[in-house]
């Protein structure tokens, strides 16, 4: 397959980027989008170019370290699916293919595709963790958990923290990712005794770092490679405001 | 407690749900009212004998224009904050995402639309009746007692230019309220996936039944002018 790739480059935080296109040719439908950019790299530096840069680790989608918005899309054309699990075959042969960094103020642009995603390390330290001593692990079902809860948590810490639902957004706000952590710790009774400080410790970091006002569009369940329901967006406003009303 | 619902995300849309759903109850009331002008012209002008210049009916006016001025304000500064929060340079290419709909991304847009409807519309019947009394007028610049509403509403509407405007007025607010309804449970927390769909079929019939009530006036007047 051959594909004409626009690509944004950026030499750092404070260049001016823009988009230059590059051509690719002999690339096998099943190679992977991350590998075609691998062949695109290894073609700059055989021509002594500088390659593109881009974030990836696992490439199994579970690390969420890939990001890149594509054809207008966060993580691409897939469904539930980070841009590590999106194949060629999913591209016409021929086809453009434009390829932009994610683009919320919260996460600048550190170098062509690679932007600083540390907003929500920052989030998390706020609050997405329980104080209490863990020890080893504990024997199964020596706290009882109800199935329900036991699943929707797991469902909203499937979360990796990719920041597609605050690339997506058109307001830039980090409310899924926010929610998916305040969530799934919520739903279990480790987590309960803390719900109340780490929805406000959470919420006020994630505005102090200049994150948008969710309008519920859905945008962000709708791009989320975990495919996150805004019902736990319900939940944080529940804990959330339940703890300001007690206050 | 006070300081959430300014300086916090979460608080500022809770002033938005929460103001939003008084001017949906408040658009609920109005409509039928409304509708009493299909019955009688009679019955509607008693409903506006008991909200002219009335103590209650003021204050009620008050509390209203405050609930408007409290939703656009508020607005106004979260897609302020939105845009900043977007950063300055722009996706070159965006797609309309599955699921997502187009009145949830431009309810600033349509809001813009039914404020301007709103400013017709106090032009129209506010100005010409309410206003009147409390400046201590017996008619108003129409020559029209202003308690006659019907009468008020007959003139109006038997003018294609108005019937077009305000329909397209009822339009905007059609799908301001088709996200709005259903987003305001969810701002609120009172919302999970078994009741987002209910949520959104008890919006879009909220909504239609606002827009059906408003434009029943607005039209089987204007075929009345026309017979």
């Amino acid at each position: 397959m051959k594909f004409t790739l626009k690509i944004w480059r950026q030499k750092d935080a404070k260049a001016k980027g823009g988009f230059q296109t590059y051509t690719v040719d002999n690339i096998s439908p099943d190679t992977s989008f991350l590998e075609m950019l691998d062949i695109l790299n290894n073609d700059l530096v055989h021509k002594g170019e500088e390659p593109v840069a881009f974030d990836h680790d696992c490439r199994e989608g579970i690390c969420g370290m890939c990001s890149l918005h594509i054809d207008g899309r966060a993580h691409g054309p897939g469904t539930a699916a980070t841009t590590c699990q999106i194949y060629m075959r999913k591209f016409e042969d021929g086809a453009t293919i434009t390829i932009e960094p994610w683009r919320s103020a919260a996460f600048p642009v550190i170098k062509d595709l690679v932007v600083n995603r540390s907003a929500y390390d920052q989030i998390l330290q706020a609050g997405g963790f329980v104080s209490v001593r863990t020890n080893s692990v504990p024997d199964g079902n020596a706290i009882p958990i109800p199935k329900a809860d036991a699943d929707e948590s797991m469902d909203a810490a499937a979360c990796v923290g990719c920041g597609a639902c605050a690339a997506t957004c058109k307001n830039g706000s980090a409310m899924l990712f926010v929610a998916a952590r305040v969530s799934s710790l919520a739903k279990l009774p480790q987590g309960r005794v803390e719900g109340a400080r780490r929805a406000k410790a959470m919420v006020a970091k994630m505005d102090e770092l200049g994150f948008g006002n969710c309008t519920n569009t859905g945008a962000c369940q709708a791009e989320c490679p975990k495919a996150i329901s805004i019902a736990h967006i319900a939940r944080l406003n529940r804990e959330f405001l339940a703890a300001k009303f007690e206050d | 407690m006070g300081c959430f619902l300014t300086n916090s995300s979460l608080g500022r849309k809770l002033v938005m749900s929460v103001s939003g759903c008084f001017l949906v109850l408040f658009l609920l009331f109005h409509m039928s009212m409304n509708l009493a002008a299909l019955v009688s012209a009679d019955a509607y002008n008693m409903i506006c004998g008991f909200l002219g210049a009335n103590w209650y009916a003021l204050a009620g006016t008050a509390v209203l224009a405050a609930g408007v001025l409290v939703h656009f304000v508020y607005a106004i500064i979260l897609t302020v904050q939105n845009r900043r929060a977007r950063g300055s340079v722009r996706y070159a290419m965006t797609v309309q995402e599955k699921g997502v709909d187009w009145a949830s991304k431009n309810m600033l847009a349509i809001g813009f639309v039914v404020l301007g409807g709103l400013a017709l519309h106090l032009f129209n019947f506010w100005s010409k009746m309410q206003l009147v009394e409390i400046m201590g007028g017996h008619t108003n610049s129409l020559g029209m007692s202003p308690v006659d509403g019907a009468a008020l509403i007959e003139y109006t509407f038997s003018q294609w230019y108005y019937v077009a405007l305000y329909l397209v007025w009822l339009a905007a607010l059609w799908f301001h309220l088709t996200h709005g309804v259903w987003s305001m449970f969810q701002t609120a927390g009172w919302a999970n996936d078994t009741w987002y769909p209910r949520l959104k079929c008890i919006a879009n019939i909220i909504a239609t039944l606002l827009f059906v009530g408003f434009a029943a006036v607005v039209v089987v007047f204007f075929i009345k002018s026309l017979c």
